[in-house]
């Protein structure tokens, strides 16, 4: 079941990306991560190349989360006033990737910046959901309350002023910590093929205090948005969109949302967070070693 | 007289006594579509010995396949600070995107190392036009790495005796052209080799290009950017409205 890819320029088996494409959307339905942390290697490890597989990621993100964003928003788990400032620095956030972009990539320091970046982002954020849900679920074992720290978010979004009230979300604090939140995810999605929710997911719960209903339906919401935007400069500048690749990424992961969306609903939120912290933290190892291992190709070969 | 009119006419005579080539390639087109996963190319053809003479052992062929040149830069790899990250780089002007040479024997064995570079017999005798650092060791470095990698992905290769020539008159040889090849104009050259000189040689042209949906597509992408990124965020906007759609039908 081979398939000739025509922006790729190579046949991959079809049944081979569907599956990649299943498995990253029952992650993106259970966790609200757009998945591209792990698709995006596994399309470079398959073969594919890097521009290809970055750019061809964006749109499968998208299709993922439209179908996470209506089976959560049927269910009012989505904010969309909140969705909507993130969307808007997300947006700005892009275009600043976009600069950054080609500028590492001149140095030709790109790889390396963003191997760095996975490892001390999904190695920190890993360790702090791994701590949080052990010390709820022990706490849950002994039968005791699990201990609440004494604040909602952080001090310093607190001090942040223009106050809005976000319902939904349960909040009472300035539009922008989660502006300034949804700009960082925006450069991240131009810069490392992801859709940023592995950073948002977390963010919303420790440093926004979003109330834990709403995060996975607006992170996916924010996605949705910011990986549209994506497409679109990949589309113009990059122009490594490959639709056939896409296509059959979101066939895949279309089906694997709907699945992980279910699937999230009967699970404990504290095993749900320590499953994911589990494979970011995998994934942060693994980047670390690549950095640190003598890499299969001293060499790379770039057309001019 | 006679030695004068032997000396102008010595060049025509030698010429004469040399045989000649008519080479041919099993397709001068090769379309990519959708299934697509590589093709092989068969070079054949007949040796033709002037004045009847009869065929000898000592006639070789060599046949080429180049892809398009293209300028590359080549970054290497260092360890700095515990990490491998990309630290010297260098340019080459013209680097065949695709190189397969198939001979009738080592070609090592056909042509001296001088032959070989004048008619780029050989992956270590291309001519990369490498952009001087001034340090001839940094380039050899760097032009190995290139060659290396080439060669594993399948890009560059090279078959002793690859070519078979049957009653030392007819030849032929297969090439394999991979699927991830770049589409362009390819070239495949034929080289009649005797005592160590190239004494006949030929080119044909190959086309290598994606045709029906694979073209339309590649064409798309690079002419109507706009239209091409809505396309493709339309696609995963309907597709995933479709799969919720028909998952909550299922569930009813």
């Amino acid at each position: 079941m081979d398939l000739y890819l025509p922006i790729a320029g190579l046949s991959v088996n079809i049944l081979v990306i569907i599956g990649l494409g299943g498995l990253v959307g029952i992650l993106s339905g259970m966790f609200g991560v757009g998945g591209g942390f792990l698709t995006t290697p596994l399309m470079i490890f398959y073969g594919i190349p890097p521009a290809v597989a970055v750019a061809s990621s964006a749109p499968q993100i998208t299709g993922a989360s439209v179908s996470g964003v209506l089976a959560h928003g049927t269910r009012g788990g989505v904010d969309y006033k909140m969705g909507g400032v993130l969307v808007a620095g997300g947006a700005i956030g892009s275009l600043l990737g976009g600069f950054l972009f080609r500028l590492l990539q001149d140095i030709g320091q790109i790889d390396t910046v963003v191997n760095v970046m996975y490892v001390v982002m999904l190695g920190g954020i890993g360790i702090v959901m791994a701590k949080d849900a052990v010390s709820s679920l022990t706490a849950q074992w002994r039968g005791v309350a699990p201990p609440t720290s004494g604040r909602r978010h952080h001090p310093l979004i607190a001090m942040m002023p223009f106050r809005w009230r976000f319902y939904q979300s349960g909040l009472y604090i300035s539009p922008l910590a989660p502006f300034l939140l949804g700009l960082a995810t925006g450069i991240m999605t131009v810069l490392m093929g992801v859709g940023g929710g592995f950073i948002l997911v977390p963010a919303m719960i420790y440093i926004l205090g979003m109330s834990a209903r709403v995060v996975v339906g607006t992170s996916l919401f924010q996605i949705l948005f910011v990986t549209a935007a994506t497409t679109m400069v990949h589309a113009l500048t990059t122009r490594a969109v490959d639709l056939v690749l896409t296509a059959l990424l979101l066939v895949g992961s279309v089906t694997g949302a709907q699945i992980g969306t279910r699937m999230a609903l009967k699970m404990k939120p504290e095993y749900l967070r320590l499953a994911l912290a589990f494979i970011v933290l995998v994934v942060a190892i693994r980047m670390l070693l690549g950095l640190t291992w003598q890499p299969p190709e001293i060499f790379t070969v770039q057309p001019l | 007289m006679r030695t004068l009119l032997l000396a102008c006419l010595a060049p025509v005579l030698i010429a004469a006594s040399s045989p000649k080539l008519v080479p041919d390639v099993s397709q001068r087109k090769i379309e990519i579509i959708y299934s697509f996963t590589g093709a092989e190319l068969l070079l054949f053809g007949a040796i033709l010995y002037p004045g009847g003479r009869t065929p000898s052992d000592d006639a070789q062929i060599a046949v080429v396949v180049k892809g398009p040149s293209e300028p590359v830069l080549v970054r290497e790899k260092r360890k700095i600070a515990g990490m491998w990250i990309n630290a010297d780089s260098s340019d080459f002007r013209s680097a065949p995107s695709f190189y397969a040479l198939a001979s009738s024997r080592p070609i090592a064995e056909l042509v001296d190392q001088r032959t070989a570079v004048i008619y780029e017999l050989g992956i270590d005798n291309l001519q990369l036009s490498p952009a001087s650092s001034g340090n001839l060791a940094d380039d050899q470095r760097f032009e190995e790495g290139l060659i290396d990698l080439k060669r594993r992905g399948g890009y560059y290769s090279e078959t002793d005796r690859g070519v078979e020539i049957s009653e030392g008159v007819l030849y032929r040889a297969r090439i394999a052209i991979p699927a991830r090849v770049p589409v362009g104009r390819y070239t495949a050259e034929t080289f009649l080799i005797e005592r160590g000189r190239v004494v006949a040689a030929a080119t044909r042209e190959i086309e290598i290009h994606k045709s029906g949906m694979e073209a339309f597509v590649a064409r798309a992408a690079e002419r109507h950017g706009i239209l091409y990124g809505l396309t493709a965020v339309l696609l995963s906007l309907a597709l995933g409205w479709a799969a919720s759609v028909a998952f909550r039908r299922l569930r009813e």
